[in-house]
C-alpha cells in the first residue's frame, strides 16, 4: 500500500472539543518564557557591547583573556593576546567578530536552545497546551529552519574553541616573575573551560556521533562505553547550557574588570 | 470530605459549552472518581472512556486545568484551589463530551514500515541485553495520545497532519532504527513522510508523557541525528562510500511487509 494511499485515509476537519480560546491553563506557564527571554537577551546585549569594545579584553602580567576573544586572531590584537603568528590582516573590526559566529552557532542550533527560544521568542508554542501565534507551521522543514541540521559541525568547531580556552586556562597558571601559582583568575577561566566542555560532551550531537547512530551496542563495545559515559551529562545538557552561557558572560567581565585596574587579580597561592 | 466544582466540556460535533458540577470530594481521590460520581449522581449520559483506573490504558486521557493529563492519576488534592475545568483532547474531533476520535493516530500506525530482520541464522537470532534495554523505555508507551494531543504541529496547524506521524510515532519508529536486528533503512521515508523536520523540538511531549518516556531526547532527536547522517552530513556521506555502504531504497522501505 503507498503512501498516497495512506495520507488519503487521514480524514481533517471535525468539530474539536472545549471553548476556542488560547489556553486553558491556569498556572504561571507565562514564567518560563519571561526568564528565558530576560537571560539570553541580557547575554545578546552584553556579548554584543562586549564585541564592539575590543579594549581591556586581554590582562598581561597573569595571561586572562576573555573568551569572546580568545584566539585573537586579527592583527590589531594586543600584543600578548595574539594567537600565535598566525592573524588576519586589515580586518577593521573587532576582533571578536572574526570568531563569534563559532559558538553562536553551535547555541543557535543547539537543541535544548532551540525548545527554549522557540518558546520564548517564536511563540512556537511558548507554552506546553498553549496556542502557538503563526498563521501556518513548516517547523526546520524549510530554509532558514533547515540550517538548524548544521549543528554537527557547529558542535567540532566547538571543540577546538574548547581546547584554545583550555590553553588559555593552563596559560594562566604561568605568572610573570614567580611561575607556576594560582590567582582568581587563573580559577574562573578553569572553571569556564570546564563548563564549555560540559556543555558540548552533553550535546545531543555528541551522544550520537558517539554511540547513538549505532544499530547495536554489543558489535561496539568501546562507542557503547562512550555513548553510556555521555548518557547521563546529556540528560543536565540544560543546566551545563545555562551555567556556561552565564559563565562566559561573567568571566569576559572579570577580565575586563581586571584588565582595566577596577579590581585585583588576587593571588591564592 | 469537602465539595468541589468541575467545569466539565458537554457537547458534540454540533457543538458544546461547561457545566458546572459540584460534587463531593474524599481524600485521595481523583479526577476520574469524580467524573464518575458526577455520571452517577448528576448526569448519567456524561460521557468519558475509561478502562484500567490504573494509569496503564491511556484510555482516560482528557484536558485537566488546560493540561493534557490522565483522568486516573491526576489525584484531586495535588490541582490549586477553584474550579477544575474538564475538557477533552483539543487535537482530536469530538465525539461526545470527553471523548474524541483518535483515529488520526491508527492511520499514521499502519503507515510505519515493519521491522525487517535477516534470513534466521543457524541457533536462531540472538541479541545482547544492552541491545535489549536501548528499546525497553519505548515499550512503556500507553498510548493515551496526550503526546499526540500536545503537540502544537497538529494541534495548531490541522493541515499537518496528512504529513506528520506525531511524537507517539517517532518513538516507534526510534525502536525499530535502534533494533540490531532490523534491516529497513527509514531515513529517507522518517523525514519525507512522517514529517520530522516540522518538530522542533519543544518537548511538550516529554513533558505530558505519564509514562515518563523522554521522547525527545531518547527518540526524536536520534532521529533527526540520522537524517542529518543520511542527508546533511557529507562527511558521514563520505564514509558510507569508502566503506561501499548501501541503504535499502526509501521506497522499499516504505512497503517492506512484515516477515
Amino acid at each position: 500500500m503507498s503512501t498516497t494511499e495512506h495520507a488519503a485515509k487521514v480524514v481533517l476537519g471535525g468539530t474539536r472539543g472545549g471553548p476556542d480560546v488560547a489556553t486553558l491553563r491556569t498556572d504561571r506557564w507565562w514564567l518560563q518564557p519571561v526568564i528565558t527571554v530576560s537571560v539570553l537577551t541580557a547575554f545578546i546585549i552584553y556579548a554584543t557591547w562586549s564585541a564592539f569594545n575590543p579594549h581591556n579584553y586581554f590582562y598581561e602580567p597573569g595571561s586572562l583573556i576573555s573568551p569572546l576573544y580568545s584566539p585573537c586572531l586579527s592583527s590589531s590584537c594586543v600584543a600578548g593576546a595574539k594567537f600565535g603568528a598566525f592573524t588576519v590582516s586589515h580586518w577593521a573590526l573587532s576582533p571578536a567578530f572574526l570568531i563569534l559566529i563559532f559558538p553562536l552557532g553551535f547555541r543557535m542550533t543547539c537543541y535544548y536552545y532551540r525548545r527554549s527560544y522557540y518558546r520564548a521568542f517564536w511563540w512556537s508554542p511558548p507554552a506546553c497546551a498553549v496556542s502557538d501565534k503563526h498563521e501556518s507551521y513548516s517547523g526546520e522543514t524549510r530554509f532558514p529552519l533547515l540550517m538548524q541540521n548544521a549543528h554537527r559541525y557547529f558542535f567540532y568547531a566547538g571543540l577546538v574553541f574548547n581546547a584554545l580556552l583550555t590553553y588559555d586556562a593552563i596559560r594562566a597558571f604561568d605568572l610573570p616573575g614567580s611561575g607556576f601559582g594560582v590567582t582568581v583568575g587563573t580559577v574562573v577561566l578553569c572553571v569556564n573551560a570546564t563548563l564549555l566542555w560540559l556543555y558540548s560532551l552533553s550535546c545531543h550531537a555528541c551522544r550520537h556521533l558517539c554511540g547513538g547512530n549505532l544499530k547495536s551496542f554489543s558489535k561496539a563495545p568501546i562507542r557503547f562505553r562512550l555513548w553510556k559515559f555521555v548518557t547521563p551529562l546529556n540528560a543536565k545538557h540544560m543546566n551545563f547550557a545555562w551555567a556556561s552561557l552565564v559563565f562566559v558572560a561573567l568571566t569576559d567581565v572579570y577580565v575586563r574588570l581586571v584588565a582595566s585596574g577596577a579590581i585585583t587579580n588576587y593571588h591564592i597561592f | 470530605m469537602t465539595d468541589v466544582t468541575l467545569r466539565v466540556w458537554r457537547g458534540d460535533a454540533s457543538g458544546g459549552d461547561f457545566e458546572n458540577y459540584t460534587t463531593t470530594q474524599n481524600e485521595g481521590e481523583v479526577v476520574l472518581d469524580l467524573i464518575h460520581r458526577i455520571q452517577a449522581t448528576e448526569a448519567p449520559d456524561l460521557a468519558c472512556r475509561w478502562n484500567c483506573k490504573a494509569g496503564k490504558c491511556g484510555s482516560c486521557a482528557a484536558e485537566i486545568n488546560g493540561k493534557p493529563r490522565l483522568m486516573c492519576m491526576t489525584r484531586m488534592d495535588q490541582l490549586p484551589e477553584g474550579p477544575v475545568t474538564v475538557t477533552p483532547m483539543k487535537t482530536f474531533p469530538i465525539i461526545r463530551d470527553l471523548v474524541t476520535d483518535v483515529s488520526f493516530n491508527y492511520r499514521m500506525a499502519e503507515k510505519v514500515p515493519a521491522l525487517l530482520p535477516p534470513p534466521m541464522p543457524e541457533g536462531g537470532y540472538r541479541m545482547f541485553q544492552e541491545d535489549v534495554e536501548r528499546g525497553q523505555e519505548f515499550r512503556k508507551c500507553i498510548e493515551c495520545f496526550m503526546c499526540q494531543d500536545v503537540c502544537h504541529v497538529i494541534r495548531d496547524h490541522e493541515d499537518n497532519k496528512l504529513n506528520y506521524a506525531g511524537p507517539r510515532f517517532f518513538i516507534r519508529y526510534a525502536e525499530l532504527e535502534m533494533h540490531p536486528l532490523d534491516t529497513n533503512d527509514r531515513r529517507d521515508f522518517i523525514r519525507e513522510d512522517a514529517g520530522l523536520g516540522y518538530c522542533n523540538i519543544t518537548k511538550c511531549c516529554t513533558e505530558v508523557c505519564p509514562e515518563g518516556i523522554h521522547i525527545t531526547d531518547n527518540a526524536i532527536i536520534p532521529l533527526k541525528e540520522r537524517v542529518v547522517d543520511a542527508h546533511y552530513d557529507p562527511v558521514a556521506w563520505l564514509g558510507r562510500k569508502i566503506r561501499r555502504k548501501t541503504k535499502v531504497s526509501t521506497a522499499a522501505a516504505a512497503v517492506q511487509p512484515a516477515p
